[in-house]
């Protein structure tokens, strides 16, 4: 019965403070997305012959962001049953576009307008080691090109 | 020492290729930010802790590069990667390589 309390309270307290968090930051997201839409990120290896930077710097940017227990919680029943787990692709999709944004970020503070090259790197740290993603790391990295002062 | 992950720099030549360049670094958090990403796990959210320590420990892979770069003589690192693997429950080797280069 104490075991079914607490876990009832776990649960809502994920399910409550995971939406806040996750409302949260997805519009600190959009903000920023329109903030740095100046900055091109192109995924090409090489850049186009007419780039002339004065000067090409490496640029990363990286956030770990943890899932809440509700959402774990769902993922772990959906995976008695397979199928597409939604809980976890919000938060993927949070990470990545919040990596993005931190690169972009340095780059706007060195001046770059176009970032080349990007790649992604996506590791999880799992805390407890029952499985599951628990939490994930996201690193985004490319070169940043700073145009030539005019 | 310029560092790029690109194969050239635009407008540069490369004079000579030097070989691979790595840098690497293991790291693990203390018990306090542990109990603190324990109890954010439970909420959901970013691990500003765990944020924090794999930036600087991705810096310091970066710098041995550099080092490693600059004993051989180099001026610029090129075509950078990073990886990062856990060697044990809670400790994460983060590495950093890419060929170093003199530049015209």
């Amino acid at each position: 019965m104490f075991d079914l309390v607490i876990l009832v309270t776990l649960l809502g307290l994920g399910y409550f403070f995971g939406r806040y968090y996750e409302s949260r930051h997805y519009k600190s997201i959009f903000r920023r997305e329109a903030e740095y839409q100046n900055i091109l990120i192109v995924a090409s290896r090489i850049p186009p012959v007419t780039e002339k930077p004065d000067a090409s710097l490496l640029v990363m940017g990286s956030v770990v962001i943890s899932v809440d227990y509700f959402k774990r919680f769902l993922a772990s029943l959906r995976s008695l049953i397979g199928g597409r787990v939604v809980s976890y692709e919000s938060l993927l999709d949070r990470a990545r576009r919040e990596a993005v944004l931190r690169m972009k970020k340095q780059a706007s503070t060195m001046g770059a307008d176009k970032i080349f090259n990007i790649k992604y790197e996506t590791a999880s740290i799992s805390k407890n080691a029952r499985g599951g993603i628990g939490s994930i790391e996201v690193l985004a990295y490319g070169t940043a090109f700073i145009p030539l002062k005019a | 020492m310029i560092i790029s992950n690109m194969e050239i720099i635009p407008g540069k030549r490369i004079q000579e290729h030097l070989g691979l360049v790595q840098g690497s670094t293991v790291r693990t958090k203390h018990l306090g930010r542990d109990l603190m990403a324990g109890i954010k796990n439970i909420f959901g959210g970013e691990l500003l802790g765990y944020t924090e320590l794999l930036q600087e420990a991705r810096e310091e892979a970066v710098n041995r590069m550099k080092q490693q770069a600059e004993s051989v003589g180099a001026n610029a690192v090129l075509n950078v990667r990073f990886s990062t693997s856990s060697v044990t429950q809670g400790a994460a080797e983060l590495f950093a390589y890419g060929t170093a280069v003199i530049l015209e």
